[in-house]
């Protein structure tokens, strides 16, 4: 089958679907490529190095023609037109927000699966485009931050004065405001985050954040469970308000990605905590796009306000990093083409009963299958409730003193009855074997474990000497007692030997590197 | 030779062995500890012949020629894999001399040969022969079981007797009955038989109840038992050296006993009272059937060769597969590239205290990079990549987050920490402790599947 990939029609869309290195893929798993002319301009991949690799350089309509088309941004109606009837599409699609666009295709009798329904499952991680998008938006947000603030991110001490790291605030941890708290962190500044996902918090110190955490009673949890964040209740709201407003007076930067999917963005930073931030500090709001969750926040725009405070509401922050988003996108794509093209032979089956496909499935055979049926996918840890009861259970009951006492008083009285009715020859050879298992005992903790295996052939050699006890009982005559001394002494020879000769070669074998 | 020298010259056995033992703390030192092992029981012995029966001279030298050519024949031959079999066969000697020494004893006590003819002494010298043989004769056929486990002769898996702790108490009872009735009759040999036929039969049922998993207890528990064994016959024969050897023996196997049980988080008297794996609690979690991802050798040599640091935890089945020189190979290349490799081995990986370093030793990987579980533990998160060669229950997080599972609480190696970890296994069954492993589901594991060897060979082929 035909992929095509057209040129992105979107003004300042600067990715692309497919690079050289993913076509070659996709042509090595059977299938044919179409490239629109100057599709990769934007992101620095030539005409030439798609054609260097198998691609066919097509101009005009031809890439939409192709039997599967790969691309980016939802098509426009004009685009819709041009695709041939019972086509695939593949790209971002936000179906809730688009139902006029889904009918379209619907009448066109296509199969469209949407690159933001990939379910957070671990299985589809491989495809998450969003995630891979989040992340270079994240990175980019702190570009930005870094390029609009007129100070240092990492505090130094100079000859020419001691300059204070920039504090940033990053509001909501997924992975867009994980990567933004890498990015900060390597740059140099203090990160502070905040998420009303709790089980987010080990993830933000992981990546060198400081989690904060809202002084409140109840233990709400702002999880869904398909991994995103939910609504809050009003009091959640007031609280987590009362935090920021806290913050914006002491951060030099806030980063926002709030996001709850399906609605727009929650307005988390208001215009007053806004004009209480130091003249000169950066917002940079990755929510705009759906609304921002700044009051300043102006989509596509940076706007200063009166108080000096720049706000960034680019929407397109992972385009701005091109040639870096395409690569990652077209990777989505090409293992997404695995799961589509199981056989490797060029033509794809989009497998209903594969959560991940009929989740990404928008309209099949001209047939809407959106929303699909919900599966509950564990990106979050189940509520854990044992752990109280297993902290007790594993708390091993020591002994109790007073049985203690008792064993170490039983074991007295028996010396002692051993002292009293045994004779004085009998006694000193046991003082010599006390005296032995003591020395035994503190020879043998300090062997260390890697040598375990030449103590224990040593101790074979060494319990040999038994053969002392034979050697004695000899005797020249041919008895009962010198046949099985005389198998004695043979076997104890072995043990001899054996162990020793054994533990030689094992130490020979231990080398320093 | 004076008695005085020869006393002198048994002292002198005794340092070099305590000094044997105490070499062997430190690897720089313990090649001079098994020199010293070797001369104290040189001078031992030319003490002991020296003071020995003149006229056997010709028999013993001829005993000890035999057992030293088939001593050094099996030493020299053994394959490193098979170390565990061969400390279980020479334990079985151990055993079985005492048990003779024991009979010699007896019968020449009986004979009237030795001095001691009455009274309390010789009530003593009957008591320390009775357990001279109980040992022995426990140990003897122990040790033979564990051999035939090992080499897979017989089933590793723990044999299950109706009542068998039952059956256990019967037989102690019986020995000390027997034993009264021993000393009763002043010394009979019926008695005696009886009793070494019944520690022979509590010896095999023994081991035979522990599982495969356990053999690292049971091989140290009898390398303590053969100590005890020999304790005792210096005890009959009024021999400290014995006495100080058969001490010194029987405390090392117990410590490395207790170390072992520690390493499973389990009592020594669960191990030994056996059955572990049988009673695999029906924990059936639902979450630990799950997906796993599974990797070919070429990608797996791909992503060692993007690792800064790259972790080997290797386990029983990479002595079954003879894995351990391409992995070394594979070391030494990584190690090349300027990646830090390093190893991880858990106390009880493999079949024997410390048969790991004894494999990674023979194939020639420097001991220094060669770290115990607590050593290593802090590091997976730092850790790239991370291969676990033919381990199983050694890395089951459900160690440390199942409380209901059989190995709970078990310390075990964290490998999941690091941020891939790659899984070398034939299959996905579980491991010896029956215990399913939810690490081969966790998002940041893949599975290698094939023969260890196999796979690590055309690893090395694609690095």
């Amino acid at each position: 089958m035909k992929i095509g990939i057209p040129k992105e029609s979107l003004a300042e869309e600067s990715r692309v679907a497919a690079t050289p290195n993913t076509v070659k893929q996709l042509i090595k798993l059977g299938f044919d490529v179409v490239v629109e002319s100057d599709a990769g301009d934007g992101a620095s991949f030539s005409d030439e190095a798609y054609q260097s690799v198998g691609a066919e350089i097509v101009s005009g309509d031809a890439a939409w023609q192709a039997d599967i088309i790969y691309k980016l941004n939802p098509p426009n109606e004009h685009e819709v037109a041009k695709i041939r009837e019972g086509a695939t599409l593949v790209s971002f699609l936000y179906p809730a927000q688009n139902p006029e666009l889904v009918k379209q295709l619907a009448q066109k009798k296509l199969n469209v699966l949407a690159m933001d329904m990939v379910p957070r499952i671990s299985r589809a991680q491989s495809m998450d485009a969003l995630s891979s998008m989040a992340n270079i938006g994240g990175y980019r947000a702190v570009v930005e931050a870094a390029h609009n603030f007129g100070r240092f991110f990492t505090g130094q001490i100079t000859a020419a004065g001691k300059v204070p790291p920039a504090t940033v605030l990053i509001i909501g941890a997924g992975v867009a405001g994980l990567a933004a708290i890498g990015a900060a962190r390597s740059l140099g500044a203090v990160v502070r985050a905040f998420d009303t996902r709790l089980e987010v918090a080990e993830q933000i110190e992981s990546m060198g954040g400081e989690f904060l955490k809202l002084e409140f009673e109840s233990d709400e949890d702002g999880s869904t469970s398909g991994g995103y964040a939910k609504v809050m209740s009003d009091e959640f709201i007031r609280a987590e308000m009362e935090l920021f407003s806290r913050q914006a007076k002491e951060v030099d930067i806030i980063i926002t990605t709030a996001l709850v999917q399906g609605k727009p963005a929650p307005k988390l930073v208001t215009r007053e905590m806004v004009d209480s931030m130091q003249p000169g500090s950066v917002i940079v709001d990755m929510a705009a796009s759906t609304g921002g969750n700044c009051e300043y926040t102006v989509p596509g725009q940076m706007t200063v306000t009166e108080s000096g405070i720049k706000v960034i509401g680019y929407g397109d922050l992972p385009a701005r990093l091109p040639t870096q988003s395409s690569e990652m996108y077209s990777t989505n794509l090409v293992n997404l083409t695995k799961l589509l093209c199981k056989d490797k032979d060029g033509n794809i089956h989009i497998d209903f009963e594969d959560v991940i496909l009929r989740n990404m499935s928008v309209v099949n055979e001209g047939a809407v299958t959106y929303p699909p049926p919900a599966i509950s996918v564990s990106a979050a840890p189940v509520k854990k409730d044992e752990p109280a009861a297993t902290s007790v259970k594993k708390e091993k009951k020591p002994m109790p003193k007073g049985l203690k006492y008792c064993f170490n008083l039983a074991a007295l009285i028996l010396i002692a009855l051993v002292g009293q009715f045994s004779p004085v020859s009998f006694l000193s050879h046991f003082t010599v074997f006390a005296l032995a298992c003591v020395v035994g005992y503190y020879v043998v903790w300090n062997v260390t474990h890697s040598l375990h295996t030449p103590l224990m052939s040593v101790t074979n050699a060494i319990s040999g000497i038994i053969i002392v006890g034979a050697l004695l009982q000899i005797g020249p005559s041919v008895s009962v007692v010198t046949v099985l001394s005389f198998v004695g002494i043979l076997i104890a020879t072995i043990n001899i030997v054996g162990g020793f000769t054994v533990t030689q070669r094992m130490l020979k074998m231990f080398s320093k590197g | 030779m004076s008695q005085g020298l020869i006393t002198v010259a048994y002292i002198t056995a005794a340092v070099l062995f305590i000094f044997s033992l105490a070499g062997l703390s430190k690897q720089e030192t313990a090649k001079r500890g098994n020199l010293y092992g070797i001369v104290g029981m040189a001078i031992a012995l030319v003490a002991t012949i020296a003071s020995a029966n003149i006229d056997a001279l010709a028999l013993i030298l001829a005993a000890m020629l035999i057992g030293a050519l088939i001593g050094a024949r099996l030493a020299l031959k053994v394959e490193m894999t098979g170390m565990p079999e061969l400390i279980a066969s020479l334990h079985s000697f151990v055993g079985l001399a005492a048990v003779l020494v024991g009979y010699n004893s007896f019968l020449s006590m009986s004979s009237g040969a030795s001095e001691v003819t009455e009274g309390a002494l010789l009530n003593i010298e009957m008591g320390e022969i009775f357990i001279g043989i109980f040992i022995g004769a426990v140990t003897f056929t122990g040790s033979i079981v564990a051999f035939g486990k090992l080499r897979g002769i017989i089933k590793s898996r723990a044999l299950v007797l109706p009542g068998k702790n039952i059956l256990n108490l019967f037989v102690l009872v019986a020995t000390i009955v027997l034993g009264v009735l021993f000393f009763q009759s002043g010394g009979s040999l019926l008695y005696l038989a009886v009793m070494t036929i019944l520690a022979m039969l509590l010896g095999l049922h023994l081991v035979a109840s522990i599982g495969g998993a356990d053999m690292p207890v049971v091989i140290s528990m009898l390398n303590s038992y053969s100590g005890w064994a020999t304790a005792a016959s210096g005890f009959m024969l009024s021999n400290d050296l014995l006495i100080v050897t058969g001490a010194l023996v029987g405390s090392s196997g117990a410590i490395l006993s207790y170390i072992m049980c520690k390493a499973m988080n389990r009592s020594f008297i669960s191990v030994i009272l056996g059955g572990f794996g049988n009673e695999t609690s029906n924990t059936s979690n639902d979450e630990e059937t799950g997906e796993y991802k599974e990797i070919q050798p070429e990608e797996v040599a791909e992503l060692l060769k993007q690792s800064r640091s790259v972790v080997i935890a290797p386990g029983y089945g990479m002595a079954v597969a003879q894995a351990q020189y391409p992995v070394a190979d594979m070391t030494r290349k990584l190690r090349d590239a300027g990646i830090n490799v390093r190893f991880a081995i858990h106390p009880v990986a493999g079949r024997l205290p410390g048969h790991m370093n004894v494999l990674l030793a023979e194939a020639k990987v420097p001991y220094d990079i060669v770290l115990e579980m607590d050593e290593i533990n802090d590091d997976f998160s730092d850790t790239d990549t991370v291969l676990v060669i033919g381990a199983n229950d050694t890395v089951n997080p459900s160690a440390k987050e199942n409380p209901n599972s059989p190995i709970a609480g078990m310390p075990i190696l964290e490998v999941w920490k690091a941020r891939n970890v790659i899984i070398f296994k034939r299959s996905m069954n579980a491991g010896y402790a029956g215990v399913p492993n939810p690490l081969f589901y966790k998002e940041n594991s893949s599975m290698c599947f094939g023969d260890a060897k196999a796979t690590v060979e055309k690893i090395l082929k694609a690095i």
